[in-house]
């Protein structure tokens, strides 16, 4: 049976010998390299979840009676999508629940791929032949921010609305063509009839395309050019070992498939995520406060908080304060990331092929570089939250702010140095967790006796 | 562990997401809240991810592979040819080596695989629940218009249809009084010559405007012979003789709405539709 469907296909197709390489193939064994498929099986989860809901939501900004069940509102004016949004929450048999998890795996989704490059950058696993990858991987990176803050916007309600009106500004701020993009974006000015149409069209058709097709061939580079490894006995720059695909690392996967989708929905089931009832519709004219926007927009909320208020005004134009927090810093961080491996390799004039992965201590300078990447925006995210934590500490804001300004430019290079410092003495030490050595020696009377050894 | 402990413990992994899937569908179709309805889900997921460690654990055996890399070393487009040709039968083999192999390692313990299949069965039916999430219950919507006992006919534009409105071989479109545009209840009424028709109401005779085919409205009339004739795919009525289909892919007549003319004039409905308006459909008989 089996054995004739393989034969029928490789009539056509030719593909027995992928097929055979393809069920052999070798995965390595260590925890590490299942992070990017976290990402992927959120992804999976989102598609579901957000396609059931696109069944039920409605892109429009048409004002309506809200008449539903959830008795605090009723009587409200609504936007129609907000409406939409109350019926899949109150109305649609499981749809919180689906709502729910589609917005924890958005947040999931964004922290695993966080972790995901990490693991990546801290074991150079970045470098050739890597390196297009890790372009790729960056370019999904901040597709998925994107694609995370058109769907936290289209809801319609309070929060989202304000977030969406600072995203506009920060649009509205690019020199020369700002203003038209805004107006193309929205098709006219904020709060536009057509803003929910539009990022409704963003947020289920383009850039979920483009996440496909990016993950697609973020796949089919990996799978081309097999994994990376940690060094170890029979490992070499040559060779991957590990389990192979079918039957042993297939029966792996699924078990992770099920844990996430397992994990994901018990978020949703029990974890309140965004409960839009509380927040209400959107009206330009209020605002709520704390207001922080999804955590993976934190460190651009806390950039624009902290920013300086430099705006130019040159040749009768201007360029306002928010394009610099806005847009110069997250260009410059995509262009960090995205040159970081080619940098690197012209820094160190290293330009061989590496299939064997470093372990951080290895590589001080990077790990010590990537440790003060981290702590900057770590404290960007925390600066975004900065009336909360005056608010608890009874500092003054303005305190915290330039706490934080400072922080951002001292924070990392003292990261810098400590990582620098303790990776550099690991390193010296050799391997951390070697197991501690004995002596054996037998005994005269037969047996061994055990010494440690330091 | 003993091997039918662990077989015993798989199988408990299982059974865990049927019950999962089973409490899923009990607490949809109640209509449980939130926390119901996942908390069944997120058990039929650890089930299948505990049931999937143990057989990566206990049912396969380990092994470890050896990948040579090509990619770096310059490729040749001639390998690649000779593997189309000559060899590929031995790689046709070894796919469906593999394939076997794999299979008997993943199925040692035949009742094991045939309970996950069933589990899995079992999952796929429950996930298949929310699609009933998608619209309201049908119950009889579609066996009642608007059309109400003492309803007047009104026109698109607002006015009523009484006695002495239309001559002999006219038809208008009618809506119940306050429900324009309700695709349902549209119907249209006809004035026929004198003796035509059976139980024409002073010549008054009105039918459902949708078209017992396909729902098209039967927008064509032809009064020298009383033909009701639908554009969309040509089906004929006969409207002197009860709407029966004379030509065409209809299979039955335009339901008829029975009429009264009260003391004031206005031609009002005596009821709704008897029968089911529009094309048919599984619950009609």
């Amino acid at each position: 049976m089996i054995a004739r469907l393989l034969d029928w296909s490789d009539e056509r197709l030719g593909s027995s010998s992928f097929i055979h390489k393809a069920l052999r193939k070798a995965f390595p064994d260590h925890w590490s390299f299942m992070l990017g498929e976290v990402n992927l099986y959120c992804f999976l989860v989102l598609i579901a979840t957000g396609t059931f809901l696109a069944l039920w939501y409605v892109p429009s900004t048409n004002e309506i009676v809200y008449n539903g069940p959830y008795a605090l509102l009723r009587g409200a004016k609504v936007s129609e999508a907000f409406d939409s949004v109350m019926r899949i929450n109150f109305q649609v048999n499981a749809g919180l629940l689906i709502r729910q998890i589609h917005h924890w795996a958005a947040n999931v989704f964004l922290a695993a791929i966080v972790v995901h490059m990490c693991r990546i950058f801290f074991t150079g696993s970045f470098r050739k032949p890597r390196d297009i990858n890790w372009v790729i991987g960056v370019t999904l990176f901040f597709t998925a921010m994107f694609e995370g803050f058109s769907g936290y916007s289209i809801p319609d309600d309070l929060l989202s609305g304000m977030g969406l009106r600072i995203a506009v500004s920060i649009l509205e701020s690019v020199p020369f063509v700002g203003t038209y993009a805004m107006f193309w974006l929205l098709g006219g000015t904020f709060p536009s009839t057509l803003m929910l149409q539009r990022l409704f069209t963003l947020h289920v058709y383009i850039m979920p395309l483009l996440l496909l097709g990016g993950i697609s061939v973020h796949l089919m580079i990996l799978w081309r050019q097999k994994h990376a490894q940690f060094p170890g006995p029979g490992r070499t720059e040559r060779n991957v070992v590990g389990s192979p695909l079918f039957p042993n690392y297939l029966v792996k996967t699924l078990a992770l498939l099920c844990g996430v989708v397992g994990v994901l929905t018990m978020l949703g089931a029990f974890v309140q995520i965004n409960p839009v009832w509380i927040w209400g519709p959107y009206r330009p004219d209020l605002a709520i406060t704390p207001a922080q926007p999804d955590w993976y927009i934190g460190w651009l909320e806390g950039a624009l908080r902290i920013g300086p208020h430099w705006a130019i005004h040159l040749f009768g134009h201007m360029v306002p304060s928010v394009f610099w927090p806005g847009l110069v810093l997250p260009l410059i961080i995509m262009i960090a990331l995205v040159s970081y491996p080619f940098v690197e390799a012209y820094l160190t004039g290293d330009r061989a092929e590496h299939n064997l992965l470093d372990l951080p201590r290895e590589k001080p300078a990077r790990t010590a570089l990537g440790v003060a990447f981290f702590v900057f925006m770590a404290a960007l995210f925390l600066a975004g939250a900065d009336d909360l934590e005056a608010r608890y500490t009874n500092l003054s804001l303005v305190g915290l702010v330039w706490f934080y300004r400072l922080f951002c430019i001292f924070g990392p290079m003292l990261a810098f140095a400590i990582t620098y410092a303790l990776a550099g003495g690991l390193k010296a030490r050799g391997g951390v967790h070697q197991a501690p050595r004995a002596r054996l020696t037998r005994k005269a009377e037969g047996g061994f006796r055990e010494d440690e050894v330091g | 562990m003993s091997g039918r402990v662990r077989e015993i413990l798989i199988a408990g992994a299982i059974a865990l997401a049927m019950v999962g899937s089973a409490g899923f569908m009990a607490a949809f179709v109640l209509h449980e809240d939130i926390h119901w309805q996942g908390a069944a889900l997120v058990v039929t997921f650890a089930g299948f991810m505990l049931a999937a460690i143990g057989w990566s654990r206990w049912i396969l055996p380990r092994e470890q592979v050896v990948d040579e890399r090509s990619v770096g070393v310059p490729s040749t487009d001639a390998s690649s040819d000779a593997s189309l040709g000559g060899v590929r039968q031995a790689h046709d083999d070894t796919a469906s080596y593999d394939l076997e192999r794999g299979a008997q390692q993943l199925n040692r313990k035949k009742w094991l695989g045939r309970m996950l299949l069933a589990a899995v069965g079992l999952f796929g039916l429950a996930a298949l629940f929310p699609i009933a999430s998608l619209g309201p219950e049908p119950d009889d919507t579609l066996f009642h218009t608007k059309w109400r006992r003492g309803s007047r006919l009104q026109r698109l534009d607002g006015t009523f249809v009484k006695r002495n409105d239309l001559n002999a071989g006219a038809m208008e479109t009618v809506f119940p009084e306050g429900n324009l545009d309700d695709a349902q209840s549209v119907a249209m009424i006809l004035r026929m010559p004198d003796g035509i028709g059976r139980d024409a109401l002073d010549g008054y005779i009105a039918y459902s405007k949708v078209c017992t085919h396909a729902g098209c409205p039967v927008a064509l009339y032809r009064a020298a012979d009383h033909k009701l004739v639908c554009p969309c795919h040509q089906s004929v009525f006969d409207a002197a003789n009860d709407a029966a289909v004379l030509a065409g892919p209809a299979d039955h007549a335009l339901p008829r709405l029975p009429l009264q003319i009260g003391d004031d004039g206005y031609v009002r409905a005596d009821g709704d539709f008897p029968e089911p308006v529009g094309p048919g459909f599984w619950e009609r008989a």
